[in-house]
């Protein structure tokens, strides 16, 4: 469903960012992407919507090509949810308008549909009570959670997280996880930058370790976890796993 | 010196008017202003190429002219450009409008320079358009961020329509030195003029700063 190839970006001159990166993520996949900060795991996961443009290489997600003149890079977008580390809520819209507005101004959806569908996945991510509060008045999980319900409005055909849960309290993560969890379980496709190595372990079919813009492992998770092949991802794991 | 403020009630009907005048003008001054302002805003924002650069050059040109020299310009200007008479107002209006556009420009900026990209980002990853993420995400927080700043600079704005006397039209201050001179009461008129205009201005500061405060608390 999504496949980049030979992607290359550089910001500037003189950094590359992203060295020919190559990945395949079939649909209902979940796909985790690990690496040390830096290794521009971000950039990766915000190429394949466009939000970051590439350089060079290719990315086709359902059968489109990012980089082709003739797409409607705003109407893919839509078709591909995202949810930022940190939130990036609409502060000024309430909960429920947060969720509705993409419905309605992008899809074009009656205010109806758009409130019922609303309802329904802040049911879906255990936040009815709060429909019309303002993100400010949430906790960080919450808002997280409805920034996921917000992706979710649009139906997308795959959604991608970006470190979904290093802004969260640590008390505040598994909310977050829980509701992944239960998405992936329903065969959605996924993309997850995070250093949560227990969701990748219990929910990734495959994980991508990252270091300095390349790809160095793309394993599935048994393998990645019980014998990683890369020195650096052995590093990495010990690194990340023994504390 | 003897003082007779009575000169003040018995011109009311005059007064009133002048106020009005002044009122209209800076009303239509700020809603001129803003539109012009956040256009110009946008185009250096969205760094449309050449137009971004003119939009530029306006601000530069503006700001670093007198506002007295812009309404004596255009009011020379604009019946040769229009060619014919258009009066007064017109013209000072013109004049407001381009003026004020140039200061609003650079504050509508910074509200939206103030406003975090992953907002943007955000609004563009749901499928949103430039310009609907503009319209819907980011100008409704940046305007917010921006209201006591705009509303001082009106303040500012309300007080330079009193430049308006040079061309000979009728706004409050005119209106109180027409009174003054008809029935010799200078001093009489022109503390009164004085205690209008600070009453009103000092009003509206303590009203900004009221806001401020709330929107901090928010």
């Amino acid at each position: 469903m999504i496949e980049m190839m030979a992607v290359n970006k550089w910001y500037g001159k003189d950094f590359q960012v992203l060295k020919d990166c190559s990945l395949k993520v079939a649909k209902g996949e979940v796909i985790v992407v690990c690496g040390p900060s830096g290794s521009g795991k971000s950039t990766l996961i915000k190429t394949v919507n466009g939000l970051e443009p590439i350089n060079s290489g290719d990315i086709v997600v359902d059968g489109v090509s990012i980089t082709a003149k003739s797409t409607n890079l705003d109407k893919m977008r839509s078709r591909i949810g995202m949810v930022f580390q940190n939130f990036e809520l609409f502060p000024h819209m309430n909960v429920t308008d947060n969720i509705e507005i993409g419905q309605i101004k992008v899809l074009g959806r009656s205010d109806e549909e758009a409130s019922e569908k609303a309802a329904a996945l802040l049911k879906r991510v255990d936040l009815s009570e709060h429909a019309l509060k303002f993100p400010s008045q949430l906790s960080g999980g919450q808002q997280q959670r409805v920034a996921i319900a917000r992706g979710l409005a649009m139906e997308p055909m795959a959604m991608l997280f970006d470190e979904p849960t290093s802004a969260l309290d640590p008390e505040m993560i598994n909310e977050v996880l829980d509701v992944m969890v239960s998405l992936a379980g329903e065969g959605m496709t996924m993309m997850v930058v995070t250093h949560e190595m227990g969701f990748a372990r219990k929910v990734a079919d495959r994980v991508v370790f990252m270091d300095y813009g390349e790809i160095v492992e793309d394993a599935k998770s048994d393998d990645f976890f019980g014998s990683p092949r890369s020195a650096r991802a052995q590093d990495f794991l010990s690194k990340i796993l023994n504390h | 010196m003897d003082l007779d403020f009575s000169v003040i009630p018995a011109n009311s009907e005059l007064l009133v008017e002048g106020m009005k005048m002044t009122f209209l003008l800076t009303a239509l001054a700020i809603v001129g202003g803003m539109i012009l302002g956040t256009f110009l805003a946008l185009l250096r924002i969205a760094k449309v190429p050449v137009l971004a650069q003119i939009a530029a050059a306006y601000v530069n040109f503006f700001r670093s002219l007198p506002l007295i020299l812009v309404i004596f310009w255009l009011f020379f200007l604009v019946p040769l450009i229009m060619g014919r008479p258009v009066g007064a107002f017109s013209s000072v209006l013109v004049a407001f409008i381009l003026f004020e556009a140039a200061y609003y420009s650079e504050i509508i900026r910074a509200g939206i320079n103030s406003v975090s990209t992953g907002q943007l980002a955000a609004a563009r990853a749901i499928g949103m358009t430039y310009w609907q993420s503009m319209t819907n995400v980011v100008l409704p927080q940046a305007f917010r961020a921006m209201t006591p700043i705009l509303l001082t600079q009106a303040i500012i704005l309300f007080q330079d329509t009193s430049l308006v006397y040079v061309v000979g039209l009728r706004d409050f201050l005119v209106s109180a030195e027409i009174v003054a001179n008809r029935d010799q009461r200078l001093v009489e008129m022109f503390l009164f003029v004085a205690v209008v205009y600070f009453v009103l201005c000092f009003t509206a500061s303590l009203g900004v700063k009221q806001l401020q405060r709330k929107f901090a608390n928010d």
